[in-house]
């Protein structure tokens, strides 16, 4: 029997003020299994992404996040899940030690410095551990809200754009660090991303959408070969491009 | 078991624990934080108890008798730093903008509210205690001279600015940070019908009773009974106690309406003006 799926989405649907955010989407994505979800700016991704957290009440559809409904049964898997998104910030004037310690406290993690030195040390924080947040290069913020979504380490981590604003070494570095702990721990991943290089080189699927509807759904691989194109920008702006000039065309 | 079942009596004390440790590194990390809590209350009370020094010299007996109105302001302060404690600890998430860290945490709104109100008591301690002290020193006003009906005042000064505060942080949550201004300004409605200062016999008969709906004005009016005429009205006391209920019930539950309408409108998403 195949596994139940860590996410699926029903025919979702968020309207705000009559004007469809998301517009009646419907995907699942398997457990163990890194995804991505690409689209342009107002695509519906972080709306998506937010109901899939609970932040968000869909207007109509269901979103069942590890066996839960979202957003009416969320804390029966909201301590087996985590996010990071540029969207939200950590408090600036805590240490990075304290913060993790107040998250680890509010995830209930067992042993909480065995963790946190788990983490910095992997995410390279060690050294920095008791200096403020605020203190810290967009790089070493973007590490420590990476420590902050892995505190417990879930296994579904919704990630909104996870290296939005980095050098491209940090960028690297990060992708490394994610593909490795998605090995080791058999956990989920919706990757939320306009970096065609990183959804490319971490997913083995892509959801693209457009005006709130997936306008296609396969592994990189397989849109490649579909669009004729190398790279999944191509198929980015083939995709983004496509309904202008069919209404160009029309017109 | 249905889910909001399961909410109901999943709380935890360490969830609770977790965030007032968060305010509490918060707090001693900033000492203009600190000072801002002893600041105001010190500078009332200095220019209060001249008021009242200048009274007692030159008015009747009831006007002098017994510290009235540096009694009154210092409950008056509870009642205010209480609610300005619990809606600035609230108002720190959204400056921070660590809200939607926090509802994607399995922490729930009552463990939340709670660790609010917890901080609150600490802030409003870091403020009013040593003010209460230098008030004896410096006019002679022994607030805790008030004895067990000080309690009595102060529980229920805490239950009315609990849930105003709570009411108050719904209003951020769903209309952001433009609706901050709430939490420094909604406490002022209280002052003038609480007759923090007067005897509610000095309004206007047709608001008197708009007057007793308030659960503070109870407290205030017990105060002076205590100070003028050493009673202790336990009646005043029980039936401010009904009214904080009801009121704290109000709180909450606007609170949860606020928020489930901040979920259907994605405020929790943006937490700015």
């Amino acid at each position: 029997m195949p596994a139940a799926p860590a996410i699926k989405v029903e025919r979702l649907v968020k309207i705000y003020k009559k004007m469809p955010a998301v517009d009646g989407i419907s995907f699942s994505i398997a457990p163990g299994s890194i995804t991505g979800l690409l689209g342009g700016n107002g695509a519906g991704k972080t709306t998506t992404i937010a109901m899939l957290m609970g932040l968000l009440m869909p207007t109509s559809g269901r979103v069942t996040v590890l066996g839960a409904e979202m957003p009416r049964q969320r804390y029966r898997v909201l301590q087996r899940m985590n996010f990071e998104s540029p969207y939200v910030d950590m408090p600036m004037r805590l240490t990075i030690r304290q913060n993790l310690t107040v998250f680890a406290m509010l995830y209930g993690v067992p042993d909480i410095r065995g963790r946190i030195a788990e983490l910095a040390e992997t995410l390279d924080l060690t050294d920095l551990l008791d200096r403020p947040t605020g203190k810290l290069s967009a790089g070493q913020k973007t590490r420590v809200a990476l420590a902050k979504s892995l505190i417990n380490a879930p296994e579904l981590l919704l990630l909104d754009e996870p290296t939005a604003s980095l050098d491209p070494d940090t960028a690297d570095w990060v992708r490394g660090w994610l593909e490795r702990y998605c090995r080791e721990r058999g956990a989920t991943v919706l990757l939320a991303s306009h970096n065609m290089t990183e959804v490319e080189r971490l997913c083995a699927r892509v959801i693209i959408m457009k005006q709130g509807r997936i306008e296609d759904d396969d592994t990189p691989g397989r849109l490649l070969a579909r669009y004729g194109r190398r790279t999944l920008e191509e198929v980015f702006l083939d995709v983004a491009r496509r309904r202008d000039d069919a209404r160009e065309a029309a017109q | 078991m249905s889910a909001r079942a399961e909410n109901a009596i999943a709380f935890s004390p360490q969830r609770v624990a977790a965030m007032v440790l968060r305010y509490w590194y918060l707090l001693r990390s900033s000492w203009p934080r600190l000072l801002d809590l002893i600041y105001w209350p010190l500078v009332q009370m200095i220019t209060w108890g001249f008021i009242q020094v200048y009274v007692m010299q030159n008015a009747g007996f009831f006007a002098r008798a017994g510290g009235t109105l540096i009694g009154a302001l210092l409950l008056w302060d509870i009642l205010f730093r209480g609610q300005l404690g619990f809606s600035i600890a609230f108002l720190e998430e959204m400056w921070s903008r660590n809200i939607g860290n926090l509802m994607m945490s399995p922490l729930r709104p009552l463990e939340f509210v709670v660790a609010l109100m917890v901080m609150s008591i600490v802030r409003l301690a870091v403020g009013a205690i040593p003010v209460s002290l230098l008030a004896i020193a410096f006019f002679g006003f022994n607030l805790y001279g008030l004895g067990l009906a000080l309690v009595a005042f102060f529980f229920n000064l805490m239950l009315t600015s609990w849930a105003v505060g709570i009411f108050v942080s719904g209003l951020v949550l769903r209309n952001g940070l433009g609706a901050e201004n709430f939490a420094w300004s909604i406490m002022f409605v209280f002052m003038p019908l609480a007759c923090v200062y007067y005897p509610v016999t000095t309004l206007p008969a047709w608001l008197q009773p708009a007057a007793w709906i308030l659960p503070p004005t109870y407290v205030f009016e017990g105060m002076r009974e205590l100070l003028i005429s050493h009673a202790f009205r336990a009646d005043l006391m029980v039936e401010a106690l009904g009214l904080n209920a009801v009121l704290f019930a109000i709180g909450v539950v606007g609170f949860l309406t606020l928020l489930k309408s901040a979920r259907r409108h994605g405020s929790l998403m943006q937490t700015g003006e």
